[in-house]
């Protein structure tokens, strides 16, 4: 079995009296991608924003529990937040480039992060952009402002954005569903590329989309974890009878 | 209900109607061949036809779920459960066929005793009961009733090698006869794989009920 990236022990989360993550204990392999499946409200997209620690803008949010991030317990606040954040990428739901140029874009995260030499910074835009399949679409107008892109094109420039800084982890919150189905198509096919060289977490609603993208898949209901195995027994045979009424379309 | 609950069910339908007529297929062979009935092999060979056409209906309303619905889990075992156990019960209906041409194409009829030396007939009514009771288990998801298929299998088989020794022994004792005892022997092969066709069909029945690969594996009522 491969390096585990992240892991979580008994890991609770509560949003006031809320608790919203119940008991979790999953783990997530280098270069691989475990897809997070279930209803609405049910915590998937709570616990990826568990190992970012993103949760912590949040007020009232209590935690218990361990959650580990390449090896670092993120309960150890000598740790940085934004240490953390070079390691781990995110990817939201919707588009989000900021109102400047394609390419100052991509050299945000650097700029940041105080990298000054411009070479370095063009030659980093280039791959990342490469990385993110974009770059063949946009090497020619590389100083237009991104909201002149598609919202598929858009989504991979934020992709590429997250790479920029060279995280090992990416995390997707629905990446795709607000793309028409050749972005959508795009987006699966470059998650299967950046596999080989990064651990993702994405969190779908699209079943084929967890079945087509995703080595690992994880069922949550109501903040508890049902069901974790690999993605083809999921789809093919899962043990828990919520899990199946779910994938099938049965559930509720 | 969902839509997809519905072409389900639609295609269980599909297949339980033909399974019925493959069924009546054999029940018919073997009546043909204890009376000899010619006209019965007739009939046999008229319906044939519609137990091919079941089979490219059900081939076409599989393709178009798989490619529609993208089933998953339960869903996806039963509908390549349906598209195999359709595939044995068109082999099924053929040997039926061939059962019914040997009636109707051998010169003269049987020998009764021929016919009772080599279990024709009592091989021909276990076949049958094996299709029927894959029927039932199918029908009723209780593969509790899939059990004695595989003991009535070995059954068959082991009837299966008597017979060709009884033949070869009745071909050396009467060599006029020859041609007849080879469409006798032509006939209980075919009863023999009716059961083989049976036992995969439950073999089948359980990958979609319990989602266990038991293809390839001995002592397989053990195994459910």
């Amino acid at each position: 079995m491969s390096e585990v990236k992240l892991l979580t022990e008994n890991y609770n989360l509560y949003y006031g009296d809320f608790h919203a993550l119940k008991n979790i204990n999953i783990k997530a392999y280098k270069h691989t991608v475990t897809a997070f499946i279930g209803p609405s409200g049910c915590g998937k997209s709570t616990l990826l924003r568990v190992f970012n620690r993103m949760n912590e803008l949040i007020d009232n949010v209590r935690t218990e529990g361990v959650a580990i991030v390449d090896g670092v317990n993120l309960n150890d606040r000598s740790q940085s937040v934004e240490e953390l954040r070079k390691k781990v990428g995110m990817v939201f739901q919707k588009p989000n480039p900021f109102p400047i140029s394609i390419f100052e874009n991509v050299a945000y995260g650097l700029k940041v992060n105080g990298i000054r030499d411009k070479e370095f910074i063009r030659h980093r835009v280039e791959t990342s952009l490469m990385k993110a399949a974009l770059w063949d679409e946009v090497k020619n107008k590389l100083s237009a402002n991104a909201f002149e892109l598609s919202g598929g094109q858009q989504q991979r420039l934020c992709i590429a954005r997250a790479l920029a800084i060279e995280p090992s982890i990416l995390l997707m919150d629905e990446p795709a569903s607000a793309l028409d189905p050749i972005s959508t198509a795009k987006i699966e096919e470059l998650i299967h590329e950046l596999k080989k060289n990064y651990t993702i977490i994405i969190v779908t609603h699209n079943m084929q989309q967890a079945a087509r993208v995703s080595d690992y898949t994880a069922f949550f209901y109501l903040g508890e974890l049902i069901e974790w195995n690999d993605t083809s027994t999921i789809f093919t045979n899962p043990s828990n009878i919520q899990t199946q009424h779910y994938i099938t379309g049965r559930f509720g | 209900m969902t839509h997809l609950d519905t072409e389900i069910q639609q295609l269980k339908e599909s297949l339980l109607e033909m399974w019925s007529l493959v069924l009546k297929q054999c029940y018919k062979s073997e009546k043909a061949i204890e009376r000899f009935d010619k006209d019965l092999a007739r009939e046999i060979l008229a319906n044939e036809k519609r137990v091919d056409a079941f089979e490219l209906k059900i081939n076409m309303d599989c393709e178009r779920i798989l490619a529609l619905f993208n089933p998953v889990a339960n869903d996806l075992r039963f509908v390549l459960s349906v598209l195999r156990i359709n595939a044995e019960l068109e082999r099924v209906g053929d040997y039926a066929r061939t059962l019914a041409k040997v009636i109707k194409d051998v010169s003269g009829a049987f020998k009764a005793k021929e016919i009772a030396d080599v279990n024709l007939v009592a091989m021909s009514g276990i076949a049958s009961n094996m299709l029927q009771s894959a029927y039932n288990a199918f029908e009723q998801e209780n593969i509790e009733l899939l059990r004695p298929i595989f003991k009535h299998d070995e059954e068959l088989d082991r009837m299966n090698k008597n017979a060709l020794s009884v033949i070869a022994r009745l071909i050396k004792e009467k060599p006029e006869e020859a041609e007849n005892l080879l469409e006798l022997l032509l006939a209980v092969q075919r009863i023999e794989r009716m059961g083989d066709q049976a036992k995969a069909i439950a073999e089948e029945i359980v990958f979609y009920l319990e989602a266990k690969v038991i293809r390839h594996q001995k002592n397989k009522d053990r195994l459910i």
